[in-house]
């Protein structure tokens, strides 16, 4: 990877986080939640890929085990909200 | 033996690093569940509390985190060039931007403090149950991943005394490479914090 990526990802990041503060002032009512959500996810996508560089990342292994951590989280958020939201 | 130190795979040290930030995911997963559950039950306090704080002071911190992550990247980046004053330079700025972080941070808390706004202050409890619980959940994620900021700022100024000494160089990049991945993973965990708490429209 070269200075000049780190350069674009670092003006996306930070991009976003003003888009995402603009995004939160506009009245998205239930959307809002999830626009802001999608963008921190976004966000995270690129420090991940380029600043922790599992882009480049040959082992299958490493690729793998954050979406596992992350489903994993995922599954108890969806599994904790099956009962919660039936109450 | 000789070349040994070439044949050594830097995946074992790495594989041990994710592991932890796994472990961390977590550790935070948990508090965000919570968070989930409570915000799900009490939109509407949760709004209202949320607009004690200062969308402001929460985008400068989210700007000051993002631009030492960059920082942290390229200090790797110029650790694998074999490039070790730039490495030095760069930690050292990474620092000084934590430590920016974390006197905002600190301004924060003691604005909420002079508010009477502290887990269990009485005009903390005067105020609705959804509202306390907002606040107990800023107050503790907030001040967790404050501490791993804390944390990140002491570890990344030992890897740059050990830069400097050489003990960490593009053929000992390992330590480096870790301690960068531990502070990525510290400026994701605010890039959800920054919306949850402070963008509640």
């Amino acid at each position: 990877m070269t200075i000049r990526t780190y350069i674009l990802v670092w003006a996306g990041l930070l991009a976003l986080t003003a888009a995402t503060v603009i995004a939160a002032r506009l009245e998205l009512g239930r959307l809002s939640i999830y626009t802001v959500i999608f963008i921190a996810a976004a966000k995270s996508t690129l420090v991940v890929l380029f600043f922790m560089h599992l882009l480049e990342e040959k082992r299958l292994l490493f690729k793998l085990l954050l979406p596992i951590a992350l489903a994993t989280l995922a599954i108890f958020i969806g599994l904790t909200f099956t009962d919660i939201a039936a109450r | 033996m000789p070349g040994a130190e070439d044949t050594m795979d830097t995946s074992r040290a790495r594989i041990g690093m994710w592991l932890f930030i796994l472990s961390e995911i977590l550790l935070f997963g948990g508090l965000f569940l919570l968070y989930c559950v409570y915000r799900y039950r009490f939109p509407a306090e949760f709004r209202s509390a949320s607009t004690v704080l200062s969308v402001a002071d929460g985008a400068f911190n989210t700007a000051i985190l993002i631009t030492s992550s960059f920082a942290v990247a390229l200090a790797v980046h110029f650790l694998r060039l074999n490039r070790p004053k730039p490495v030095v330079d760069l930690l050292t700025g990474t620092i000084a931007l934590g430590a920016l972080f974390l006197i905002v941070k600190g301004s924060e808390w003691a604005d909420k403090f002079a508010q009477g706004l502290y887990p269990s202050s009485p005009v903390l409890l005067a105020r609705s149950k959804g509202e306390v619980l907002y606040f107990g959940l800023y107050f503790v994620m907030t001040g967790l991943h404050a501490l791993h900021v804390f944390i990140g700022i002491c570890l990344l100024s030992v890897l740059a005394v050990l830069t400097i000494k050489g003990r960490i160089s593009a053929r000992h990049p390992a330590v480096l490479e870790n301690g960068g991945l531990y502070w990525h993973l510290v400026d994701i965990i605010w890039i959800f914090l920054f919306p949850l708490f402070y963008l509640i429209a």
